[in-house]
Parts: C-alpha cells; structure tokens; sequence
C-alpha cells in the first residue's frame, strides 16, 4: 500500500509539471512538440526492456522483444521526425 | 544509483519537452529529451534489480529478445522519420503513438504472463495492469483508424449508424466490466483476452464516427492517452521513470487537445460524440453550385492582372496546398508581388493543415518569412483593406456558414472574413466540399472568383502571368 501511495504521489506531481511546462507554446510549436512528446511516450521502451529481463518463457520474450521493437519505433522515430521539423524552424532563422 | 541515474533521465525528460515550447531552444530541448531517454533504457538494461534487490543476471535468450527488438525498432524509426512527407506528419505521428500504446500493453501482459500460476497478485498491481492493456489497446486501434483516414485509406467522413451511441456506451460497460474481471482474476488469460479484444473494438468503433477534420483533435488525446497507459505500466512495474515520463506526455496530450478544440470553438465532448460533418442526405456527392449563387471562375491569367495592381494581399494556405506541394511557387509569387511594392500577408488559421502548428511547418519548409505569418485573431480585421485574399487549397477555414447557419456542423468555428476583402480568388481542384463535408457559399459571392485546377500548376501560371505583365 505504501508503495501505491509514493507512486500516486509521483504521478500527481508529474501531471502538474506537465501542466506547468506545457501550457506556455505558443502555436508555430504545437506540431513538433505533439510529436516530441509523443515520443517521450515511448518511455514505455524502459518497461518493455525491464519485462525482457525477467522473462520466464519463450512466450514472453518473444512479445517482450515485440514490445521493445514497438516502443523502439516510437521513440526513435518521435526524436528524429521531430527534429527534422524544428530544423526547417532553425535554418530559416539564418536569413 | 539506478534510481539517481533515473531521476536524472527524468529531469532530461522534463527539461527537454520545457524547452520544446520556444523556438530558440526547441532543437536542443529535443536532444536533452533524447538523451534522457537514452539514459533511461540504458539503466534499464544494465542496472535493472530483481524483486529482492539483487542485480539481474542478463541471459543471453534476453539480450538478443532486447537486441532484435532494438535493432528492428530502430531501423523502423529511422526509415520512417526520414521518408515521410511533411503533410504527412499528422498520420505519422497517430501512427508512432498507437505503437507506443500498444507496447504498453504488451508490457503489462507481459508482466502478468510472467507471474507463476497460484502466486498471488494484489489489487494494486493488477488494476493498473488492466488499465494499461485497456487503454493501450483503445490507443493502439484508435491510432490505426486515425491513421487510416488521414492517409485516405478509407473515408474521412463520419461514419454513422443507427443505435451507434447505446452501441458504444455498451462497450465501455463493458471494457469496464472486463477491466474489474481482469483485475480480480490477473492470472487467468480469459479476461486478458476478452479486455484486449473490447479495448480493441473500443477504439475503433469510438474514432469511425469523428469526421476527418476533427483528426487532430483525436490524435492529440490519442497521445495523452499512449502517455497515460505507459504510466499505468509504470505503476505495474514499480518504475517511477514510466510513471513520470508517462504522466507528462498525458498532461500535454490534454492540453493540446484543449487549445484544438477551442480553436474550432467546441467542446471535447461534441467532437467525440457529435458525428460532425455528417453529409446530409443526398447532398454529398452534388456538385452544386453553392447555396444558389453563380459560381464566377476565371484563369489564371485574369488573377496575374488584379494581383499586379494589389497593393495588399492575403495569403489563406490550407492543405490543399501542401498536398499539391504549392507552397514554394506560393512563395514565389509572393516575392514577385512585394517587388511591386505590394504587402504579403499570410493568414494562419488555428486548424489551418491537419494540427495546429502544422502549416507553420510546412511554410517554413518553404522559406517563407516568419514575420509574414499572422495569426487569425491578428489578421481578421485586415481583411476589409485587403485588395485580394487568395485562399490556396484552404475550404473550411473560410466558410461564412459557421458564421451564420446554425444548422451547418461547422456553426460556431471561428474563421478567417475573407469574404471582406476587395476580391476573393479561391483556388480549388472543384467544387467538391472539403475536408468537413460542408458546402461553401462563399464561392457563390459576387467578389469571389474561383480558379480551378491543381494549386501548384495554378499558382506557376500566375507566377508567369506576373512575370509577363
């Protein structure tokens, strides 16, 4: 029970940072940051590793590397499609 | 240490998306985000602990489960981040967040297939459990029906039948059912499947309804959503890092989310409930002459000679635009009309494209200035000045319907006056209604001139017309 606690009490706290930080972008952002954001969702990627670990058959290896491939597209994709929009935004703050 | 070395990866994580909302700071924002997740997985695979706090011996069967699945994921992200289009952004973006969602998922069924059978598993492990398969899977379909309608896979419009709300309202009974039959059977694969399989249809059938244009507003709760299940496996693993990580993404998919429906100034509930764009009978596939007027079109020729003699003109992009990859001849003509000592304005519709933001990104692609992008509420009284409002591949956005018909699904959306400036020029492949499903009367309108055909070809002849002129 103590353990559900500190772990509702992390997740309170982290929805109001996220409140916090997101609330002032303005417009020109909102696309990248959907896209940023979402892959940080793919923090998932660190469960699906962890399940891996500890995996006590075939059965659960083969969808915890299902899992980690997944949540790998996610995050690598996010990052990297996110970065090519804000570098269209940057070199067209040089001219 | 693993726990210290979490928190800092979630500091990353933090200060990363913190400097993903200023423009100056974005890119590196995204590179502090990476790395904090580089971090993280890092930890996980290295310094993760069995139950008892021992550090867990790494067997070969699983470094190459965790290998191949890097491996191919990571091949995976960066064919698709690289190939895809600009336009398409939205659906790749739907398309990443139903993968992530039903990673979740699987890890928390996972976690529970790893559990011996007869030991026994606390509510408080396997409720979040339930939560993570549910809306993992709701986000996993959902997603996928996203996807599909942005890519034109199947219809953008709403689809509608009889009984549809009972319908759904019955299957959320019962996902909430299976949920609590999971939660007090954890063990038992039965209600795992039924949960799946309800989760799954659950998605589906509740975005199938939602018209094409509200997409945006979908995928963006979609994100919240694929945050919230990574967190709920968070709670299953005990892993503060998921939590934290998954419950930030959930507060800016809501927030988004909230900022979309304001600007089409409805509310959640009427967009997911509301079958918006619901084509009225008989009426969808009339290539009417909207609402009665006489549709004017004239070339591309007659709109080089008005814009020659424009001292002010706005630019409305939509994005019919960008598919017609328009916006780079757009601005071409631009900068030939402003050599003729003529203003440029560009009028950006909150929803202008398939997400707010997104025809910033795409007119930054093409270089165009960013001081000549105006918002809406900036721009809407310059149009009564305006010599010529040039509306490119943009139909919604510009319909004085919402304005005035309280019978038209967009009634209520704001939207950009261009019926006030001097002469409209619509450029359109036809007259087919847009994205919404709604006809347009602004095209009946005395002062609007409708120039037919692609953008991109059109928007070349005007350029040549300038030239010659």
């Amino acid at each position: 029970m103590a353990e559900l606690v500190t772990a509702l009490t992390v997740f309170a706290l982290a929805v109001f940072v996220g409140f916090e930080v997101i609330t002032k972008v303005p417009p020109t952002l909102h696309t990248p940051l959907m896209s940023g954001s979402n892959a940080i969702s793919g923090i998932t990627l660190i469960g699906a590793i962890i399940v891996c670990l500890v995996a006590s058959s075939t059965l659960t290896l083969v969808l915890g590397s299902i899992a980690v491939a997944l949540a790998t597209v996610n995050v690598v994709g996010g990052f990297l499609v996110t970065h090519r929009m804000l570098a269209m935004f940057k070199s067209r703050k040089k001219d | 240490m693993e726990n210290l070395l979490y928190l800092l990866s979630a500091c990353l994580l933090i200060i990363g998306l913190k400097m993903l909302g200023s423009p100056k700071t974005a890119v590196r924002g995204n590179a502090i985000g990476a790395v904090g997740m580089l971090i993280a997985a890092g930890v996980a695979l290295l310094l993760s602990r069995d139950a008892g706090g021992a550090p867990l011996e790494i067997s070969r069967e699983a470094l190459i489960a965790i290998g191949v699945g890097l491996a191919a994921g990571t091949l995976a992200g960066i064919i698709a981040s690289q190939k895809v289009q600009m336009t398409a952004m939205p659906q790749m973006v739907a398309l990443f967040n139903g993968l992530g969602g039903a990673a979740s998922a699987l890890v928390a069924t996972i976690d529970l297939f790893n559990k011996k059978a007869g030991s026994s598993v606390e509510l408080t492990l396997s409720v979040p459990a339930a939560l993570s398969v549910l809306i993992g899977g709701v986000t996993l379909t959902g997603s996928a029906i996203a996807f599909a309608k942005l890519q034109g896979l199947i219809g953008g419009r709403p689809l509608v039948y009889p009984l549809q709300k009972p319908l759904n309202l019955l299957l959320l009974l019962g996902a909430i059912a299976s949920c609590c039959w999971l939660a007090a059977e954890p063990l038992d694969s039965t209600p795992l499947y039924c949960l799946a399989g309800v989760a799954a249809i659950l998605g589906v059938l509740s975005v199938l309804p939602i018209g094409g244009a509200d997409m945006p507003v979908v995928i963006s709760l979609l994100n919240s959503y694929s945050g919230l299940a990574a967190s709920a496996a968070g709670f299953v693993l005990g892993n503060n890092i998921l939590i934290i990580a998954g419950s930030l993404v959930g507060a800016s998919g809501l927030i988004l989310t909230k900022i979309m429906c304001k600007a089409m100034n409805r509310s959640l509930a009427n967009v997911l409930f509301g079958a918006f764009g619901k084509a009225p009978e008989g009426a969808a596939e009339a290539p009417a002459t909207a609402s009665g007027g006489t549709v004017k079109s004239g070339s591309p020729d007659d709109a080089a000679m008005i814009l020659d003699s424009a001292s002010l003109v706005i630019i409305v992009p939509g994005y019919g635009m960008a598919v017609a990859q328009a916006q780079h001849a757009t601005r071409e003509m631009a900068d030939l009309l402003q050599k003729n000592s003529c203003e440029v304005k560009y009028a950006i519709h909150p929803v202008a494209g398939r997400m707010p933001g997104h025809m910033n990104v795409l007119l930054a692609e093409a270089d165009v200035p960013y001081d000549q992008l105006y918002d809406m509420d900036q721009i809407n009284s310059e149009f009564s000045q305006a010599d010529v409002a040039l509306v490119i591949g943009a139909n919604d956005v510009t319909n004085p319907a919402a304005k005035t018909d309280p019978s038209s699904p967009i009634y209520g959306m704001p939207i950009l006056d261009v019926e006030n400036a001097r002469t409209v020029m619509v450029l359109k492949r036809s007259m087919n209604p847009g994205f919404a499903g709604v006809d347009n009367e602004l095209y009946g309108r005395d002062n609007t001139m409708m120039i037919f055909g692609d953008a991109k070809e059109t928007v070349t002849r005007i350029v040549s017309g300038l030239k010659d002129l």
